[in-house]
This record gives structure tokens, sequence and C-alpha cells, in this order.
């Protein structure tokens, strides 16, 4: 499964966003789904 | 099924949520997915959904924005997919 | 891109690992050619059954959600069963890796009644005349059998696991159906010049066309085939293969030995990638977040001789195992490099009269049988 194309926020402090347009933006992306098997190897 | 500001949901019981600096890590042991859920707010308001009776109720309870609402659901509507969140 | 921000996210290591591996035995029935562990003979310091359980305690708190079992063969382990059913029973999910020999019709009904237990039977060619070369004599039949007995027991979806080689790469579709056949799912890995695989790498590793035939293979099957996230160096053929595209090593997954080292992953058992052992002040949590070794491979890295290709983006430069033990720079192509930027370097070091390429730091391989029939 490839990762969910939403995007992501950042963990950057909301302070720095100038305006709430941003934050909405940047929202979209709260949630991301990997898959579990990956990166994990033996044979 | 999409959930609205009315739909009653919570955490699946076979989920665990793991703190992580960005927010934390939600693993379903049923269906093995993994899930990150990238800001703190996010986190409290899965923590907090099976104690509210809906949705916007929670969304108001944590304090989460009117303007962010849309983005919110978007997002627990992800987590139905993963059936990270069970619809009640 | 938003992938790309996780990724970011993840180089930067976590508090605890998503998953790891961990190899309960050093002892096997079997002998693979490519064993990415060197595996064969116990290790008299293997981790006693109380010592696996406080690994489990701290696993368990580090609220590490599954581990990865593999060895060795590790069902060898008279404590298997209770170390598998202690983790269940503290929320740690298990995976283990196994060639079969064990899973008899009791055993697989026993296996079949646990929760949140994964099965891969390791499998490495379609018939016995493919698979018994690199896995050893009778191990096709092992393998079947075991997969016969989980299919009775009603097991559910195991994983049939693959390493993809230049002998079994044309028989892609054949392991799927067979997976199919058993309502099991398939999971091809990529070959490491890891163990033994040192010695068996050249001879066994798919030639560039096969790298090609793999990555269009997977484009076409990815979505039900696990991988591992294994052939991420196939992405600067085009479009980006499904998963995470980097390097999990000592940043969000690692490796415990039978005897309690930690290493950055299953493919470096090497003292340079060593970063500690469990019994140390502070146990495995103090390795993983504060290591020397884990705290450097989470720095940002330098895409260095890959710098000028253009895609690095897509292929990370590939595989750190994969690099070390064919004796290239770490900051520099892959052996296997899709555009053939590190097959002249492996040449190139392998034609060298005073190239030394690295051998692993551990070996439990089981004497040579040669030795024997020299005698005779």
């Amino acid at each position: 499964m490839s990762p969910v194309a939403v995007a992501i926020v950042e963990t950057a402090s909301q302070e720095n966003l100038e305006t709430a347009a941003e934050v909405l933006v940047l929202e979209d992306l709260l949630v991301e789904e990997i898959s579990i098997d990956g990166m994990c190897g033996v044979y | 099924m999409t959930l609205t500001l009315s739909s009653a949901c919570a955490l699946h019981p076979q989920v665990a949520l793991r703190p992580e600096p960005f927010g934390a890590l939600a693993y379903h042991y049923g269906n093995r997915r993994l899930v990150f859920l990238k800001h703190p707010d996010v986190v409290r308001v899965v923590r907090e959904l099976g104690q509210h009776p809906s949705v916007g109720h929670t969304l108001r309870a944590c304090g989460i924005a009117t303007e962010r609402h849309a983005s919110f659901l978007q997002a627990l509507n992800q987590l139905t997919k993963s059936e990270i969140l069970r619809v009640c | 891109m938003s992938a790309s921000q996780l990724v970011t996210q993840l180089k930067r290591g976590l508090d605890a690992p998503i998953c790891l591996t961990w190899e309960l035995t050093y002892a096997c029935n079997l002998q693979c050619v490519h064993c990415l562990s060197s595996s064969g003979q116990r290790d008299d310091r293997e981790l006693s059954t109380q010592q696996a359980f406080a690994v489990l305690d701290e696993l368990r708190d580090l609220q590490v959600f599954y581990i990865n079992i593999g060895g060795g063969e590790p069902m060898i382990r008279r404590d298997f069963f209770d170390i598998i059913e202690y983790s269940i029973a503290n929320d740690i999910g298990v995976k283990f890796s196994t060639n079969g020999a064990f899973i008899d019709e009791k055993n697989a009904r026993r296996l079949a009644a646990m929760d949140y237990l994964d099965i891969q039977i390791s499998l490495d060619g379609i018939d016995a005349i493919t698979n018994d070369p690199v896995r050893g004599e009778g191990s096709y039949n092992i393998a079947r059998r075991a997969m016969d007995n989980l299919k009775a027991a009603n097991f559910g979806p195991f994983k049939i696991s693959v390493v993809v080689t230049r002998h079994n790469v044309d028989q892609l579709d054949e392991f799927k159906a067979l997976a199919d056949s058993y309502g099991a799912q398939l999971r091809i890995t990529r070959l490491r010049p890891s163990g033994r695989g040192v010695d068996s790498w050249n001879d066994l590793h798919p030639t560039n066309e096969q790298q090609v035939q793999i990555y269009n293979w997977l484009l076409a099957h990815g979505e039900n085939v696990l991988t591992g996230d294994s052939f991420f160096h196939l992405n600067a053929l085009g479009e980006a293969l499904p998963g995470l595209n980097m390097c999990g090593a000592g940043r969000v997954v690692c490796l415990i030995d039978p005897i309690g080292d930690v290493y950055a992953c299953p493919f470096v058992l090497h003292d340079q990638f060593k970063a500690g052992n469990v019994h140390d002040t502070g146990g495995f949590t103090s390795v993983w977040r504060d290591s020397e070794l884990f705290t450097s491979l989470r720095e940002p890295e330098s895409a260095g001789a890959c710098a000028s290709c253009g895609n690095y983006d897509s292929c990370q430069g590939g595989c750190m195992a994969a690099k070390f033990f064919t004796g290239l720079p770490l900051d520099g192509p892959d052996p296997e490099c899709v555009l053939g930027h590190g097959a002249d370097l492996v040449e190139a070091r392998q034609a060298s009269p005073v190239s030394i390429t690295p051998k692993p730091s551990k070996d439990h391989s089981k004497p040579a049988r040669s030795a024997l029939s020299v005698v005779s």
C-alpha cells in the first residue's frame, strides 16, 4: 500500500502560521497510512 | 459510508496509540495497519471521540476551531476507512 | 510532496522502533547459501528464556507493536512457544520466519489457535530443482508440508517468503499462483550480500535485465505482494513502487541477535553497525535512543557520489548493507544500481588485488561437509 496522498501537518507550532487559511492548507494532511510490512526484513 | 459532524464513532478496541513527537502512531492489531497521526490535536480528538455523542461534540470539546472542522472530518474519515475508528 | 515529509520525519528516528527483527537463535536445521546471519550452530551465549522475557517487557513498555522473529530456525528453541505466547500476551504482535521443519500437524493447530501471529514460510524456488540448491536438499518438501499443515489447520493467510535470485526471477507468476492456491500472501524480498550471502551473492543476485523484470512485475502486482519495502533501489527506473522508499536502519527498525547484540538492521551483522547489547546499562531502550551509531544514522545523509545522477530522490542511493558487504562506499551507488553506476565499481574492486571486502562479524555455520568427504 502506498502512502496515502494526503499531506502532512508538520510539527511546527501554529504560531508560525500567519493566517487561518494557511492552517487549513496544511491540515488537509492530518493522517497518513503506511504499510506495516515495510522495512522489516527477514528472509 | 462517510462520517459527518453528527456521526458517533470511537477508537477501535484493537487499536493502540503510541505518542511520538509529531503526534502519535496508531496500530490496528487486527488488520495490521499503521497510521501516523500527524498533529497532537488529532491525537486528542481521536482519544476523546468515544466519550462524546458525536464528532461535532468532540471537536468542540477539544477546542478545535470551526474552520478546521472540515479537515478534521477528512482525517477521521480516513481513519474510519483504515478501521482505526469504528462508527458506533 | 507529502510522502517525503513523512520520510524526513522518519529519518530523524522515532522514540521506539516501529517494529524490529529479533533472531532467537543461530541454530538451524538448514544451511542456506544466502543465510543473512550465517546461521547453523547455536551460540552458548544466546539469551535465556528469562532474559528474552525481560527484553519483551522492555519492548512492551516502549509500545513496540510487533516483532519479526527469525534466526536461525526460531522454532528450534524449546521455549519458542513460551516466548511468542509471552510476547502476544504483552500486546507485542509476532511475525516469525521459518523454514517450516517444525510445523507438523500438532504445531500447526497450536499456531492456528493464536491471535496476532503471522507466519512466513521461506521458499526460494517453485520446485525442488530451483529451491534445494539454495536452501538445502529436502527443504522444498519441508516447506510445502508446513504449508499443507497450516492450511489443514485453518491458520488463515500465512505468507510465502521468497528471496529473488537470478534463478527464480522467472517464477514470480508461479509463486503468486502457489500463494493464491493456499489462500496465502506472497512476499518477495531483495537478496543482500549479507552473512553467507557474501560468498553467494555474485552467483545469485539478479542481472540488470532481471532487475527491470522485477520492477515491471512489482508495478503490475505490487498491490497484493509484500516486499518489506526492500526494492526501493529500483525506483530509479521510473514510477515509485509502493512503500516508504527509505532505509529504516537504526531509524525505525533494528535487529536484536540471539546473544542480545543490537544492530542497525538484519542485513548488517558487522561490528561497524553494532549499536550495543540488551544487557548494557539502560538496556535496549538506551541503545535505541542514545547509542552513537543510531544517533549518527538519524542525521541527514549526503547523496555523496550519487548527487550528480539526478535520481537520488527516487532510489536513495539504495541499500546500506548491499554497499557495505560489496566493499562500496556508503555514500555512493548501490552495487545493483539500475543505471549501472554500482556494477562498474564492484567489478573494479573485485579485480583489485588489494581490495578487502568486509566479512560478517560472526559465523555460526556448521563445519563444512566437504571436509569429511575428503577423509572418505
